[in-house]
């Protein structure tokens, strides 16, 4: 490395010396801002310049143009080698991306609408697909992947086991002191367990596995995929003639189908014990008072109602993951960006279904 | 064009068009490819070698133009149709692409277990074999991700072969090895075609072993096919482009930069 980069003002006439390279571009293009340039000629002598790169050169056409900008002349001192340079940088032009008209709210609204409805479009078209498929293979038991399943539904359910207990339990223990606290004002903590059944078996149990699931496997899907995309491993499979379909994600699609609803059972049950835990320790109530107080048939419909939402969930946090995956382009980026989609559409998807699931069973009075 | 002499084609591609991105990268390409010997594609980096392989192995589909493989073609062919016909085609890849969750032994057995019923003691000796050929029975235990590059295109290599297809497309299969391998692997191509009379189709840059190994070669660049004919034929070609490439000259038609703008306008400034 030479000497650091320097300007020096003398009357009319400018000295640049060290190395006007990249590394100083910054401090000399400030010191350059502060000079108050001289009417008329300026001399500027560049003899002494270490060294000189584009990034410099391109600060010294700056101030050359400067100069003649407020109408004075300019007599440069350069080495031939330094002038070639120097040309080559006049000969870059501003780009014209500078002078594009800022997009305005409602255009970028409207853009970004499109996008979403687009994204939406291609879902159903791939959602579309899959079922082709499906019924295709259905017709043809043969090419399905027991041993890729069984190992998915390791993955996807079995390893999702604790988490799921933990978090459910928790949840139904927080949601039975609240309801207990509220229920106590009216002297009406005998309806603790029908509540909490309602609330854990119908809605957040199914609700809770769903979301977990969605951002474990969602990802793990996108990721996977992905990164095989990436690698060319899904075309090596297509040119070794074996449907990436029927290898990678009928096994994942079938497996989150399978686990999901036994998932929503576990929470459910670890969720009620958490509440009769809260109503054992608050109301000094035990387990079996706890159960008998639930009423009959009812927890069975909200047992059931809950269940059915849990394949739908299944198989919208499984397409979307796989979708996502198989979207990226090259580039590590790509299975970054993919896995955050798959798990915010994932969980997007599950509460707006949730509340479509809602508003049908309101409607069917169920 | 010529073509090459007496021999029934294997592979046939008429007034092939393609464009990715808007951008064409073949015109109008129209070559054949004769059963039962070695032919080499040839052209500058980014021309479209690779892309032809998978139009041949119908991963992309032309614009126009028709792909005929063993007289059938591939551009119409239903899902089923080009499955089995994929399953009679061996494709090296240029990076490898091993299935990276899979040992290199694992990887080379893959399409035997997913397509036959073979008992695993047959399988095993297939993979050995192989493995054995292109030099690596010793690292059948190791995953993808702990060999070198060279070492990877070799796994791929014998996963190519693994299921004696009749038409086998190597892409790049010499690059990055060191001499001795790549001395190996020719030697291995020249056998495997010999010996169970099959087509190969390697695409390559390295003239050399393209003249050791190939009965016939093509050069595309630009989107066209520039030449055909024996690797010696094209030594003594006296078109610029052909000699450009056959000599290693770097002036002359063939571009070095892929299309861009002009050289200074990409170097200005930095919009703010
Ligand atoms: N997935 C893709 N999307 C868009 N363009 C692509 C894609 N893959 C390749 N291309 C473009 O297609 C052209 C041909 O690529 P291809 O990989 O076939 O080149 P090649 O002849 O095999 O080069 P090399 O010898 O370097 O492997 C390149 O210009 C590349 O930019
Ligand atoms: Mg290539």
């Amino acid at each position: 490395m030479g000497a650091p980069a320097t300007v020096q003002l003398e009357g009319q006439s400018l000295t640049c010396a060290g190395e006007w390279r990249l590394p100083g571009v910054a401090a000399l293009e400030a010191r350059l801002e502060q000079l108050s340039l001289p009417r008329g000629r300026l001399e500027i002598s560049g003899e002494a310049l270490e060294g000189l790169d584009v990034a410099g050169a391109r600060l010294l056409h700056r101030l050359v143009s400067r100069v003649e900008a407020a109408g004075g002349e300019v007599n440069l001192h350069l080495c031939e080698e330094h002038r070639r340079l120097l040309e080559l940088a006049a000969r870059v032009r501003r780009p014209e991306r500078l002078h594009e008209p800022r997009e305005s709210f409602l255009s970028e609204v409207g853009r970004v609408s499109w996008e979403h409805w687009w994204e939406f479009r291609g879902f159903l078209g791939f959602l579309g697909e899959v079922v082709a498929e499906f019924a295709r293979r259905l017709l043809r038991p043969s090419t399905a992947r027991p041993r890729r399943f069984l190992n998915e539904l390791e993955q996807g359910g079995v390893r999702a086991v604790p988490i799921v207990a933990v978090l459910s339990f928790l949840v139904g223990l927080v949601i039975a002191y609240q309801l207990s606290t509220a229920l106590d004002t009216y002297g009406a903590t005998v309806f603790l367990p029908e509540l909490l059944t309602t609330t854990m078996l119908r809605e957040l149990g199914p609700l809770i596995v769903a979301i977990l699931v969605a951002g474990r496997t969602a990802s793990s899907y996108a990721a996977e995929l992905g990164t095989m995309k990436i690698n060319e491993e899904i075309d090596a499979l297509r040119t070794l003639g074996i449907s990436p379909f029927d290898m990678l994600i009928l096994p994942k699609l079938l497996a989150l189908i399978f686990a999901l609803p036994l998932l929503t059972v576990l929470a459910g049950l670890s969720g009620m014990l958490g509440g009769a835990l809260v109503n054992w320790a608050v109301h000094e109530q035990g387990v079996t008072a706890f159960l008998q107080r639930l009423p009959e048939g009812m927890s069975y419909r909200h047992f059931w109602l809950g269940l059915v939402k849990a394949p739908v969930f299944a198989a919208v946090i499984a397409l979307i993951g796989c979708r996502q995956g198989l979207r990226v382009k090259r580039g590590a980026g790509g299975v970054g960006q993919a896995t955050t989609r798959a798990v915010v559409q994932a969980i997007f998807a599950v509460i707006v279904i949730n509340a479509v699931f809602s508003i049908i069973y309101n409607l069917q009075g169920l | 064009m010529t073509r090459p002499a007496g021999q029934e084609p294997h592979i046939e591609l008429e007034g092939l068009r393609f464009q990715r991105d808007g951008r064409p990268i073949f015109e109008d390409v129209s070559l054949s490819i004769p059963r039962g010997k070695v032919t080499a594609i040839m052209g500058p980096s980014g021309t479209g070698k690779t892309t032809l392989l998978r139009l041949v192995t119908g991963q992309l589909l032309p614009e126009r133009g028709s792909i005929r493989v063993d007289g059938q073609e591939v551009t119409g062919i239903g899902r089923e149709a080009l499955y089995r016909l994929r399953k009679r085609i061996g494709f090296l890849f240029q990076h490898g692409a091993l299935l990276t969750d899979l040992d290199v032994y694992e990887n080379v057995a893959f399409p035997l277990r997913e397509h036959t019923q073979l008992p695993d003691c047959l399988i095993h000796h297939l993979v050995m074999t192989k493995l054995q050929s292109v030099g690596l029975r010793g690292a059948a235990r190791l995953m993808p991700s702990q060999l070198s590059g060279g070492m990877a295109r070799r796994v791929g290599l014998a996963r190519a072969v693994v299921m004696d297809p009749e038409l086998v497309l190597y892409d790049e299969p010499f690059a990055g090895l060191d001499p001795i391998s790549m001395g190996v692997i020719v030697r291995l191509i020249r056998e495997i075609n010999e010996a169970l009379g099959l087509t190969s189709v390697i695409v390559s840059h390295d003239i050399e072993e393209v003249s050791q190994v190939a009965d016939w070669a093509w050069i595309i660049a630009d989107g066209r096919i520039i030449a055909g004919g024996t690797p010696e034929e094209l030594r003594g070609e006296e078109s610029p482009w052909v000699r450009q490439f056959m000599h290693r000259l770097s002036d002359g038609p063939v571009p070095f930069h892929f299309p861009a703008r002009d050289y200074p306008e990409d170097l200005r400034e930095v919009p703010r």
